[in-house]
């Protein structure tokens, strides 16, 4: 059906198609992403397990598994959220579903393609901005591209007078995901070398994380709270600060990544001080929205997308404690390079982004396919399982952390760092797995919703039916 | 569309904003780091790694195709007299010279003009096949007070050729350390073990941390990630054994019981070095009544062929000294 719309006219497709796609896709990334991840965490726990295959090593499948989850399960879910809210804050269509359905499809076969390449071993041995350089500008041109130019051209051709924040974000976001993109590949492209090309890999992690993963995360919230509360904003001049601060402050700090290289210390200064203001945007987020909540808290018991937004948004405050603070001198030498780094990784992409993504994509789907959830019971099933993997997941890669950073002041021989830390990679793999089963369930949940939900009137939102089963 | 007038204010602003962080972080730090001279120890790294050893058109693969030799000379490869042993860096005809050769400025102040003057790096030509050496000169000195090193290109300056210095050089004495990198590159070895210990408190148990004109011509730099096994810099120096790295590397557990590092087995390819065909499946089999106390001695682990992947991964890894 999908490509009987792809290849028909514009004005044949139903609005939302875009919106419906980008969301499955994402929804199956983000299982296989996390069954990848739950994969190499046993091997981390079991070494000998599954001996043998150069494929199954974790070298191959490490980096497969961040990709996956980063482009293939958020950067589609934005797409989604971008394809349902930002008509709908302008009170227009889509400014092109057809342009939407391909640049899912070309997302979907060139994130493939690019990860089976790694898988492989080919890939450019840059960290985040490991893909070869033709699916580099495969991802620019075909994936990033066109996302902008559907979402701006949505913006620009809306037809209310004013930008809700959402957009802000969401235009400003594609915009400059494009540029650091491109900008942070270059050390493939002209074949930059040294500490320049180190640099440069490393400029373009942050900025994916800083300027597309944050923020487009963030804006979420700021349509599914107001939207589903029914209360405005609370403030519209914290959103200004909010915005302008994670454009300044986030898009400097990208030396914190190298504090122990010989890069200029004046740049690892200046990153660290940029870095410690990301608070201000940070603070500024999460009170807002909280506020925003007053006098509908019980949503957060009773309304599964608010349960997942304010989660994801009260556990930003420990996320941005960390990282503001982490990257201070005086903190990095310990926890650089240690668990706590990916437990702080999880924290943000698992734990805060992911939980906006999935309450945008059970809100946009039955929205969009007018279908109730299919299943209360999966739904609540599906919170608590990845709550509490997550939760052991973080737990437990945080003290393995600190046990690697004890092991750099202590002079005890590199092995017992790592047979103290055998029992938390234990505790990770059995976290990281409750994760997978959380999002297998959400799959399967979603796909009931689509057959068997019970159809929303015309007029009314998905979330003021009563939940069944 | 009639909009607020904010908005083309602050559609400026974005562009300004960005643009002055991109200034401030990417440009100004560019003129710095540019401005770094290579070290001795770069120059190393850059002949031995070639011109690259990630992804790239004539090593699509990453197998360590189209790379150059270290060589350990003990004769003149032109008149066969012995020498002082030294290091020289084989590059054949076709593959491509280092970035320091293509582009000079990469090596930094001095360097670049001793390289190009004494060195006559420029008259380097991929398509003819180059020896390069590293040099001294007392006409600059280093930042320590040591005369300053510099890119010799020994077929230009001794008329000592590729072919020369392969055919009188002993197998031991060729290290494959420029294949072996994009080897650890594929494998993903960067991923558990840093090449980077840090300022601050790595010293004592991984040695000096890189200074500034290390990494000058080098791609990648492969940093590494987090840490899940030790830095590995200055490995070579620490352990120096080819027959530990050799069992480690085919089950990291034969020599270190609780690693959790993945076996490399598969890297020795098909034939040992005697030209025995490997037996994968009995090898494991002996392994686990081994470890389940069944058997006394670990099975023995095949020599590694000259020509496998394990070789090269293990060339490269004792030459980070």
């Amino acid at each position: 059906m999908v490509l009987k719309y792809m290849f028909g006219k514009n004005e044949d497709i139903p609005s939302g198609s875009a919106a419906v796609y980008f969301s499955f896709s994402s929804i199956v990334w983000f299982v296989m992403g996390t069954g990848l991840g739950s994969f190499n965490a046993a091997r981390l726990a079991m070494p000998d397990f599954m001996v043998g295959i150069e494929l199954l090593s974790f070298g191959h499948m490490r980096q497969v598994h961040v990709l996956a989850v980063i482009f293939g399960w958020i950067s589609m879910a934005f797409g989604m959220a971008m394809m349902y809210i930002t008509p709908l804050l302008g009170n227009t269509k889509l400014w092109s579903e057809k342009l939407g359905l391909w640049n899912c499809f070309f997302w979907n076969t060139g994130l493939s393609l690019g990860l089976t390449l790694i898988w492989i071993g080919i890939a450019s041995g840059r960290e985040y901005s490991d893909m070869i350089w033709p699916i580099d500008l495969w991802v620019a041109f075909l994936v990033f591209l066109p996302l902008g130019i559907n979402v701006w051209m949505t913006i620009i051709t809306r037809r209310t007078q004013g930008i809700y924040i959402t957009n802000w974000f969401f235009g400003a976001s594609t915009f400059m995901i494009w540029i650091v993109w491109l900008v942070g590949n270059l050390p493939e492209y002209w074949h930059l070398t040294g500490l320049t090309e180190a640099y440069l890999t490393w400029w373009n992690a942050h900025n994916t994380l800083g300027l597309w993963i944050t923020p487009v995360a963030a804006a979420i919230a700021y349509y599914i709270i107001p939207k589903v509360t029914g209360n405005p904003l609370y403030s519209h001049r914290i959103g200004h600060l909010h915005f302008w601060a994670i454009v300044v402050f986030y898009s400097t700090p990208a030396a914190h990544h190298m504090m122990g290289t010989p890069l200029p210390e004046w740049l690892k200064s200046f990153a660290s001080v940029e870095g410690v203001l990301i608070l201000v945007p940070a603070i500024a987020f999460v009170s807002n929205i909280l506020l925003t909540m007053q006098g509908k808290w019980y949503l957060f018991v009773e309304n599964l997308e608010v349960r997942f937004t304010i989660t994801g948004c009260l556990m930003a405050i420990p996320l941005n404690m960390q990282g503001g603070f982490q990257q201070t001198r005086s903190i990095n030498w310990y926890i650089h390079g240690t668990g706590w780094i990916v437990a702080h990784a999880h924290l943000a992409l698992l734990m805060f982004s992911s939980a906006l993504e999935m309450a945008a994509v059970y809100l946009g789907l039955q929205t969009l396919m007018k279908r109730k959830l299919y299943s209360l019971t999966l739904g609540n099933l599906h919170y608590w399982l990845w709550l509490i993997g997550f939760c052991t997941y973080w737990i437990s890669m945080t003290i393995a952390g600190l046990i690697q950073g004890a092991g750099k002041i202590y002079e005890v021989p590199y092995i017992d760092v790592v047979i103290a830390e055998h029992p938390y990679h234990v505790a990770r793999w059995l976290g990281g797995t409750m994760v997978f089963m959380s999002t297998c369930i959400w799959l399967f949940n979603m796909w009931m919703t689509a057959r068997k939900g019970t159809i929303v009137p015309a007029g009314r939102m998905a979330h003021e039916l009563a939940y069944e089963r | 569309m009639a909009s607020f007038r904010e908005y083309k204010i602050g559609t400026r602003m974005i562009g300004i904003a960005l643009g002055s962080s991109m200034c401030i972080t990417l440009i100004f730090p560019s003129f710095d780091i540019a401005a770094s001279v290579s070290s001795e120890v770069g120059l190393d790294k850059q002949l031995t790694a070639g011109w690259g050893s990630g992804f790239m058109k004539d090593d699509p693969y990453m197998e360590g195709k189209e790379k150059p030799w270290k060589v350990l000379i003990r004769k003149n490869p032109k008149t066969g007299e012995p020498m002082e042993p030294q290091y020289v860096y084989v590059y054949p005809a076709g593959i491509l010279l280092p970035n320091g050769v293509t582009h000079p400025d990469n090596l930094g102040k001095n360097v670049e003009e001793l390289s190009i003057e004494q060195g006559k790096i420029t008259e380097a030509k991929r398509a003819d096949g180059t020896v390069f050496m590293i040099s001294f000169s007392d006409k600059f000195k280093d930042f320590k007070g040591d005369p300053m090193g510099y890119i010799e290109n020994a077929t230009a300056t001794k008329g000592w050729t590729p072919d020369d210095v392969m055919k009188n050089a002993a197998d031991e004495d060729i290290s494959h350390a420029g294949q072996g990198k994009a080897i650890w590159t594929r494998e993903g070895c960067w991923w558990c073990h840093t090449l980077l210990p840090e300022q601050t408190q790595d010293w004592q148990a991984f040695g000096a941390p890189p200074m500034l004109g290390d990494f000058n011509g080098e791609s990648p730099t492969a940093f590494g990630s987090d840490r899940k096994g030790p830095d590995l810099l200055h490995v070579g120096s620490r352990n120096s054994s080819r027959e530990w790295m050799t069992l480690h590397f085919f089950n990291p557990r034969l020599v270190q019981p609780h690693s959790i590092m993945p076996r490399f087995d598969y890297l020795w390819g098909k034939v040992d070095a005697n030209g025995q065909k490997i037996d994968f499946v009995k090898w494991r089999a002996e392994y686990m009544d081994y470890r389940e106390g069944k058997r006394v001695l670990a099975p023995e682990v095949p020599l590694p062929a000259k020509d496998s992947e394990a070789r090269m991964v293990i060339d490269f890894v004792l030459n980070l000294k």
